[in-house]
Order: structure tokens, then sequence, then C-alpha cells
């Protein structure tokens, strides 16, 4: 526990300087300012939206960005830069012949990239709700104040994190494997397009398949009444969909596969 | 022994790049382990510090069987690999307080390593634009960051100026004064009699040679390199006086050296022979030819 601590921080230690680790700041906060700024030069013309419909649409602009595609993209960018670091410096062979064993080394590498991916999609949570309450205040004709919806938002940035996991590990292997940048990146993208075709054609089985689950996740999260057709009353997050289940037994099982694969591959 | 491994093998896919390895690294020694490019000396190396794993034979260190006590072993190693594995966009201190913060070493550690190895005044400066010769001295530093009692360097010198190869091996002797030891690759035979104490040969995979460096020089004596203007004439009147000839042409010719004393009595009997001396020089013998040595007595 305690190596895998160590290496946790060295991660950290590595890459504070490095775009990987900023972009998981800048990306939330450049969306979020975009979003307050559109809502602050319109705000005459969104004065009459009530206030929950308001918020929907605020938040909705920076979650149908990341459910789409943005979301996959940017974890499949974590996924590189957190092992690139290694490649570039060719440092795999010494973080290797630590005094540390290496589960922690490979774990601790893992849970740093899904701990930018948390930190990411927390603040987008976070700036969603504070740049929505600072709208409220700068132009309290936009009625934000009069509606609370910091849970519900909180619970849906969660399930979007649950569903890039699978995404996550899977990059995370084809990174660690391989040096360059096209081939992680080329495949990641060719099959987050894929995803996205198959969520948003409803295909039955798009919940299998990992690079769908955020936009999978955008489109489960609201949970309906089955006995109440038409569009649900109350905003209630249904967190664990199925494709959400899927999203973590995938990223467990690459996860513990990937250390036994790098194992047998040992360190050229 | 410090390192004792015993019939260790390696193959990459059906190529057997190490076989049936068996190394003795006496405590307190300056290992050296030469052979030529390709002979299999970075595989060894990274079977040692459990990188790769052998399939067959059996490594101790510190007495120790590698497999079994890996972070034990490990952590009283201090290693060297190729090229100096360093993060270009973190200063050269950044480096070794990242590794100190994986060892649990202070930071007064990190700045003695920093003056030991003179980046004291280059410290805060990105370690992506510093020379060749100042990332491989960052990259030893780091591996004496946590103090080890095995020191591992694979071809340190690599591409250093004449200088830098001094400091290196200044530090080298400074280090084994202190009781450590130190097992380092070359593929340089004149490196590696200029400090070590020890000697294993590789080539193609397997162990040629394993010794004393005194027990190296008695096969791979060097030779004096005599130019004349008639080799010929010279080589008889050498022969008169004794002298063993050992390879002869038209520009030169080629005498197993005992002395400088014998050099200069060898300079003084060609010139007053009437014999022009172009030059005269001691001549090491390069791998190639020392291999061919080696296999001849065994």
């Amino acid at each position: 526990m305690k190596g895998f601590l160590l290496s946790f921080r060295s991660e950290f230690y590595k890459t504070r300087k490095t775009i990987g680790f900023w972009g998981s700041i800048l990306l939330p906060l450049l969306i979020s300012i975009l979003a307050f700024t559109m809502f602050f030069v319109k705000s005459e013309e969104l004065k009459s939206t009530p206030p929950m419909l308001l918020w929907i649409k605020f938040s909705m602009i920076s979650l149908a960005m990341m459910g789409t595609l943005l979301l996959p993209i940017y974890t499949i960018f974590i996924a590189y830069s957190v092992n690139n670091v290694e490649h570039k410096a060719d440092t795999w062979k010494t973080i290797f012949s630590l005094p540390i064993s290496r589960w922690s080394v490979y774990g601790a590498k893992f849970a740093y990239a899904v701990f930018l991916v948390f930190l990411c999609l927390a603040l987008f949570a976070l700036f969603t709700i504070g740049f929505g309450n600072l709208l409220g205040t700068l132009k309290p004709e936009l009625k934000f104040n009069a509606y609370h919806m910091e849970v519900q938002l909180m619970e849906v940035y969660f399930k979007l994190f649950l569903s890039s996991l699978g995404i996550l590990s899977i990059q995370f292997l084809l990174s660690l494997l391989w040096a360059d940048f096209l081939k992680p990146m080329g495949l990641g993208f060719v099959a987050t397009i894929a995803g996205v075709t198959v969520a948003s054609k409803n295909w039955e089985y798009s919940y299998l398949f990992p690079y769908a689950h955020p936009m999978e996740a955008i489109t489960t999260m609201i949970k309906r009444d089955a006995k109440v057709p038409g569009p649900p009353r109350e905003l209630q997050i249904d967190m664990f969909t199925k494709d959400v289940y899927v999203s973590f037994a995938i990223a467990i099982v690459v996860f513990i596969a990937g250390y036994f694969i790098v194992r047998k591959k040992s360190v050229k | 022994m410090v390192i004792q491994t015993q019939g260790v093998s390696f193959s990459f896919g059906n190529q057997q790049v190490v076989k049936s390895l068996s190394l003795q690294v006496p405590a307190g020694s300056i290992y050296g382990f030469l052979g030529p490019n390709g002979a299999g000396k970075t595989t060894t190396i990274k079977m040692l510090l459990n990188l790769l794993q052998s399939g067959e034979g059996s490594i101790h260190i510190f007495g120790q069987e590698l497999q079994t006590n890996r972070i034990s072993i490990l952590s009283q190693i201090g290693s060297l690999i190729e090229q100096p594995a360093i993060y270009h966009h973190l200063t050269g201190k950044e480096n070794l307080m990242n590794r100190a913060l994986l060892l649990q070493v202070g930071e007064t550690r990190v700045d003695e390593m920093l003056k030991l190895v003179q980046l004291t005044n280059a410290a805060n400066k990105k370690a992506g634009q510093y020379s060749l010769g100042m990332k491989q001295r960052l990259g030893i530093a780091l591996a004496l960051l946590n103090d080890p009692k095995l020191l591992i360097l694979d071809e340190p010198t690599n591409g250093l100026d004449p200088n830098g190869i001094i400091e290196i091996r200044e530090l080298l002797v400074r280090l084994v004064g202190t009781g450590k030891t130190v097992f380092i690759s070359s593929h340089l035979l004149a490196e590696i009699e200029k400090m070590a104490t020890h000697v294993g040969i590789i080539n193609n995979g397997e162990l040629l040679f394993q010794g004393t460096i005194t027990d190296l020089q008695n096969i791979s004596q060097p030779l004096i390199n005599i130019e004349t203007d008639n080799t010929v004439d010279a080589a008889n009147l050498l022969k008169r006086h004794n002298f063993t000839v050992t390879d002869i042409d038209n520009d030169r010719l080629f005498v197993p050296f005992t002395s400088k004393q014998q050099v200069g009595e060898i300079n003084t009997l060609l010139v007053q022979n009437n014999i022009t001396v172009f030059s005269i020089s001691k001549q090491h013998k390069d791998l190639e030819k020392l291999f061919l040595d080696i296999t001849k007595s065994n």
C-alpha cells in the first residue's frame, strides 16, 4: 500500500507540469466559461425560461459535449498522456526496477489516470453549479436561484465517470503497449465514432460496447417511470444502468489482464 | 559474492541471446562486463534487475535468490541502463526529487548527489536542455540516490567526451573505496582495463572469460607497434637480439610489450643500426583479436 501511495504521489509530481494534468482542469473551465458567456449575453432571451429548464439548458451545453465525442476523446488522451511520460523519457525500466512491487507501480499509474478523469468530471459538475449560481447573482432576471439541481448534476457526472472507465482501461493498456501516438489514438478514435453511431441509432446491444457508454449514460440518465408515459415530471437520475455495469466490469477485467500482459511482455 | 548467477539463459523468440551464463562478482570489486554491441550485455543486466525473467538458471544477489527477494534486493541496487532515463520536462533537481520521493530519501541527499556529479549550478535547468554528459551524470546521481551497495551501470561512458569519461572513472574508483561494488558494462577493452578489478567477457551470449584484471592482462598482452622504413631488416635485427616479432607487414612490425624500458631499448637498437623509426608506440589488442586469443587459449 505504501508503494502504491508513493507511486501515486510520484505520478502527480511528474505530470503536474504537463498538458495531461492541466487539461483536466482547463477543459471543464473553458467549456463552463463558454456556457456562462452564452447565457450572460443572451440573458434577455432566456429570462422567461422556467428555473428548472434554465438549469437543464445551461448544464446540457457541457453535458451534451462530454456525452458525445469529448469524454471518449479526452479519456483516450489521458490514457495516452499518463503513459507517454514514461515512453518519452524511456523510464519504464527505471520505474519497474524500483524497490516497489510491480502491482503498485502499475496500479498507481492506472489509478492516477482514473483520478484525472474523475477530477475533470468533478470540476465540470462544480463549475456548472458555480457558474449557474454566478449567473443567478449577476443577472437576477435569470432565475437560477429558484431551483436547485446540485445533487442531480453530481450524479450525472458521476455516472459519466463510471461510464468512461471501460474506455479508459482499454486505452490505458493500448497506450502502455504502444509508444507511438497514432496507434492507440487512431484505434480509439475509430471506436469512438462507432460507439457514437451505435448509441445514437439505439442499437439494442450498444450497452455492451464501451465506446458507446458515455453517450448511453446521457440518454439513460433520466429515470423514467414505465407506468407513466411521456416526459418525467421530476428529475431523478438513474445511475446504475446496465451500460454502467458493463463499463465497470470491462475496466476491472482489462486492468487485471493488463498487468499480466505487461509482465509477460517484460520491459524491452 | 555480490552477484552469483548459474546457468542463466534468455531467448527473444527463437533467438537465444544469453547462453548458460555463470557470473561471479565479488564484493568491493569493479567488475567490467565486456563484449561487443549485441553480445547480450544489456539483456543480462535487465535480468539482474528482474526486468526480464530468465527461464533457466538461478540469480543470487547479496546471497539471496532474486525472484523471491526482489524488493529487498532492488532496494540495495542503483542502476543506469543504456541511455539515462530522465524526464525532460522536469529540471535536474526535480528528476532527483521525484526519485527521492519514491525511495523515501530526503532533499539533503538530493543536494549531495547534485554536488557529487557537479550539477549544482544546473540543478534548476530543464533536463531536456542538458548536454549528453550532464544527462549521463544525472543518471549516475539517480542511481546513487539510495546509497546502494551495488551499482549496475550499462555503458555509462557512451557518448561522453574524454573529460566526462575521466570524471566518471574517478567517481567510480572513489565509490568502490567506500565499500560499494560496481558492475559496469562496456564494449571498449581499454576503458575496462583502466578501472576494473575483475572482468567478464561475453560474446554471442556466452561468457568467454571471467577472472581478475591480471588474469586478463596475461592473455591480452599489449604490443609495441613499430613503423620503420625497412621492416624486414628491422625484424631480423630484433630477432638476432632475442626479441619476439609477432607480426610484420610492409610498414610496421609488432613485438610483445613488457615494459617502457624495453620500448626504449628497441628504439635505440634500431636507430643505432641505421633503421629510421617513424613511430613506436604501445598498442592494445582490440576486442576481436582478444576474442581470438581467448578462444585459442581455451
